[in-house]
């Protein structure tokens, strides 16, 4: 009996994907980074979550190595990145930037493209399997539609669409997405997040910066909450996104409720509820009481 | 050269059945129409020019010329000096600098990510007129006017780019200002020079500053045709990079491309082609914007194509801006007048019908 448990634990040892180790970055003498740690673990979809100016996106990009951090490292699939030339690191990480225009309107086939860079060689490079492997990543998302148009004429969240095509296409092994539902409309951000979460069942690691902690909740396997002070949780988001650690951040606005076994997080004076069990905002339900 | 290049590929997609919807084969037949339209604007430019010689003769001096067979001495000697010593040593070199600016043009734009940019944004052109002025005003100092410009342009980039380094980046919006500076002082300083320089002097710089291919010989041909050549062929290799770095240098980094070295390669090269022209031929505005402008509306914004075509299509601008330039009237027109007139309104143009969808 003992030796079967044992053995559980065994096949249950995950891989850690990305272990970032006391990072600590300053921007001139402003420290933004204070001794950060956390990891990911491989298949996961893991949330990083915290409010406007903590440090988010500088986090990101010393995981990056657009920034250099002052101290500590960063270990992606067993290998420090500090060790890591550019050319290697494309090929084990993808990054989605927030969402942007570039000055000329390549077509959207082409722009996922370019997420075959890391592996084209030669000359003029780009091969039959690498324009197939583009298609394809445009076929997943279910976008194969908008090939032929120009990318910089697109909507929002189509071009958030060709971005995650264009990482799908990369065939890396972790996906980094900096706010990747921030410019978008309500059906456009859970699209988003449902297709993470199918790339995500595909196996591929994925940490997707976030300040929703509904999407975090409903959508992450493992979230990592910071704050301007650091990392103040980690775990499943049932466990981490808490009423405790909201007041945290959010100096006691907001209150997490249950439905159905789903948790919601909503501005606590939203949330009070009158005697009669209906809310603050909901208005008299004029008809019943005819 | 690179006929055989795009052959090449031509072939190695045909074999390969190219992926359906994601053909490049219809740019690929541009590009070898625009090779043809070149060769065609140079073989009718040869024949035209103010002392008429017939399109029978024409060839058969060039072929004389050509062919090991044949006696260059049977031919009349005025034809063989006019067609062989003056026309096409000149529209040669007006495709070599045409191709120079066009592919730097497009390569800057590339890399700075802004559709406006030309190459002379990093004050290639103060710098080469300064030193051209130079060398007219002072020819016992410097011997050759070419050289003295070709320094000078230099120079002016790398205090430009030196001005603009700061904690191992280049971001962009210093580099164009360092440009600016620079620019500005090297421009002060030919004015400087024209305030002092003697009539004669100051009338040739006028000139030169206007740029023209009245003084083509086989010596230029000969020194810029490799140059640009060779940094043509290295610039087009790369072409992916620059659509990589065209979305900015985060991306890129992210892509796998070191945009920090990948920028530097191909602004070293393209103000090397840039310098090379200008010290030839002196300043001719408008071909480094207008060409890689026309391109994208014909092949689209992919570099791998926009080099090229870019490269030919400034070829064959500045073989019809230059035949016009010295047939038009009977005394020579400087080139730079003429892309103007023509290069304005085609911008014009752009702004009115296509400027929403090309500058985004």
């Amino acid at each position: 009996m003992l030796s079967f448990e044992k053995q559980r634990t065994f096949v249950t040892w995950v891989i850690l994907m990305l272990q970032v180790k006391d990072i600590n970055f300053n921007y001139g003498s402003t420290p933004i980074l204070k001794d950060i740690s956390f990891d990911v673990k491989e298949g996961q979809l893991c949330g990083l979550f915290g409010p406007n100016g903590c440090g988010k996106t500088t986090l990101f990009k010393c995981c990056m190595k657009f920034l250099k951090s002052h101290k500590g490292s960063v270990i992606m699939d067993g290998t420090d990145i500090n060790e890591c030339r550019i050319e290697d690191m494309a090929k084990v990480v993808a990054y989605v930037p927030q969402e942007h225009k570039p000055p000329f309107p390549y077509l959207v086939k082409e722009v996922v493209l370019m997420g075959r860079t890391p592996h084209l060689g030669g000359f003029f490079g780009v091969k039959r399997a690498d324009k197939e492997k583009a298609l394809d990543a445009l076929e997943l998302l279910e976008i194969s539609h908008l090939a032929e148009q120009p990318y910089n004429q697109l909507s929002g969240g189509q071009r958030q669409m060709v971005l995650i095509a264009r990482a799908i296409a990369q065939e890396t092994k972790l996906i980094f997405l900096d706010e990747p539902t921030s410019a978008l409309d309500f059906s456009n951000q859970l699209k988003i997040w449902k297709l993470l979460r199918k790339v995500a069942d595909q196996g591929i690691t994925i940490l997707a910066c976030s300040h929703d902690p509904n999407h975090v909740s409903w959508f992450c396997d493992d979230v990592v909450v910071m704050n301007e002070n650091g990392i103040i949780g980690q775990g499943h988001p049932y466990h981490v996104i808490t009423e405790s650690v909201l007041d945290e951040i959010y100096q006691g606005m907001c209150t997490v409720r249950s439905l159905d076994g789903t948790n919601m997080i909503l501005p606590r004076d939203v949330a009070v509820k009158k005697k009669d069990g209906t809310s603050r905002h909901m208005p008299a339900l004029r008809r019943d009481v005819e | 050269m690179f006929e055989t290049l795009k052959r090449i590929n031509i072939l190695e997609r045909i074999t390969n059945q190219d992926v359906k919807g994601f053909s490049d084969m219809r740019k690929y037949l541009i590009l070898c129409i625009l090779f043809a339209v070149l060769g065609l604007a140079a073989a009718i430019a040869m024949v035209l020019g103010a002392y008429n010689i017939s399109f029978v003769d024409v060839y058969a001096t060039i072929i004389a010329n050509l062919s090991p067979f044949q006696d260059a001495s049977s031919i009349n000697k005025l034809h063989n000096t006019i067609i062989w010593n003056i026309r096409l040593p000149r529209v040669l070199l007006a495709i070599i600098v045409g191709a120079a600016l066009a592919t730097s043009g497009a390569v800057f734009q590339g890399c700075f990510r802004n559709p406006l940019v030309e190459p002379y944004i990093l004050g290639v052109s103060s710098g080469a007129a300064f030193g051209a002025a130079l060398g007219i005003v002072y020819p016992h100092i410097f011997q050759s006017i070419q050289i003295s410009a070709f320094i000078f342009a230099s120079l002016a980039v790398m205090a430009a780019y030196t001005l603009a380094r700061t904690r191992g980046q280049t971001p962009i919006i210093t580099l164009i200002l360092g440009g600016v500076i620079i620019g500005s002082i090297f421009s002060a300083l030919v004015s400087l020079l024209k305030y002092t320089a003697n009539d004669s002097s100051l009338r040739e710089i006028v000139f030169w500053l206007m740029g023209g291919f009245y003084y083509a010989t086989w010596n230029d041909v000969v020194i810029t045709a490799p140059i640009v050549g060779l940094s043509f062929l290295v610039l087009w290799m790369y072409g992916w990079k620059l659509n990589i770095l065209s979305m900015g240098d985060e991306e890129a980094r992210a892509l796998g491309i070191n945009p920090e070295k990948s920028k530097m390669i191909v602004v070293a090269l393209a103000t090397l082609v840039t310098a090379v022209a200008v010290s030839t031929v002196g300043i001719i505005a408008w071909v480094g914007l207008m060409m890689p402008h026309a391109t994208r509306m014909i092949l689209g914004p992919d570099h791998r194509f926009v080099i090229p075509s870019a490269a030919m299509l400034g070829g064959i601008y500045l073989i019809v801006c230059d035949t016009l330039a010295r047939t038009l009237t009977t005394s020579e027109i400087p080139v730079g007048i003429i892309t103007s007139i023509l290069g304005a309104p085609y911008l014009c143009y752009l702004l009115r019908n296509k400027g929403r969808s090309l500058l985004g």
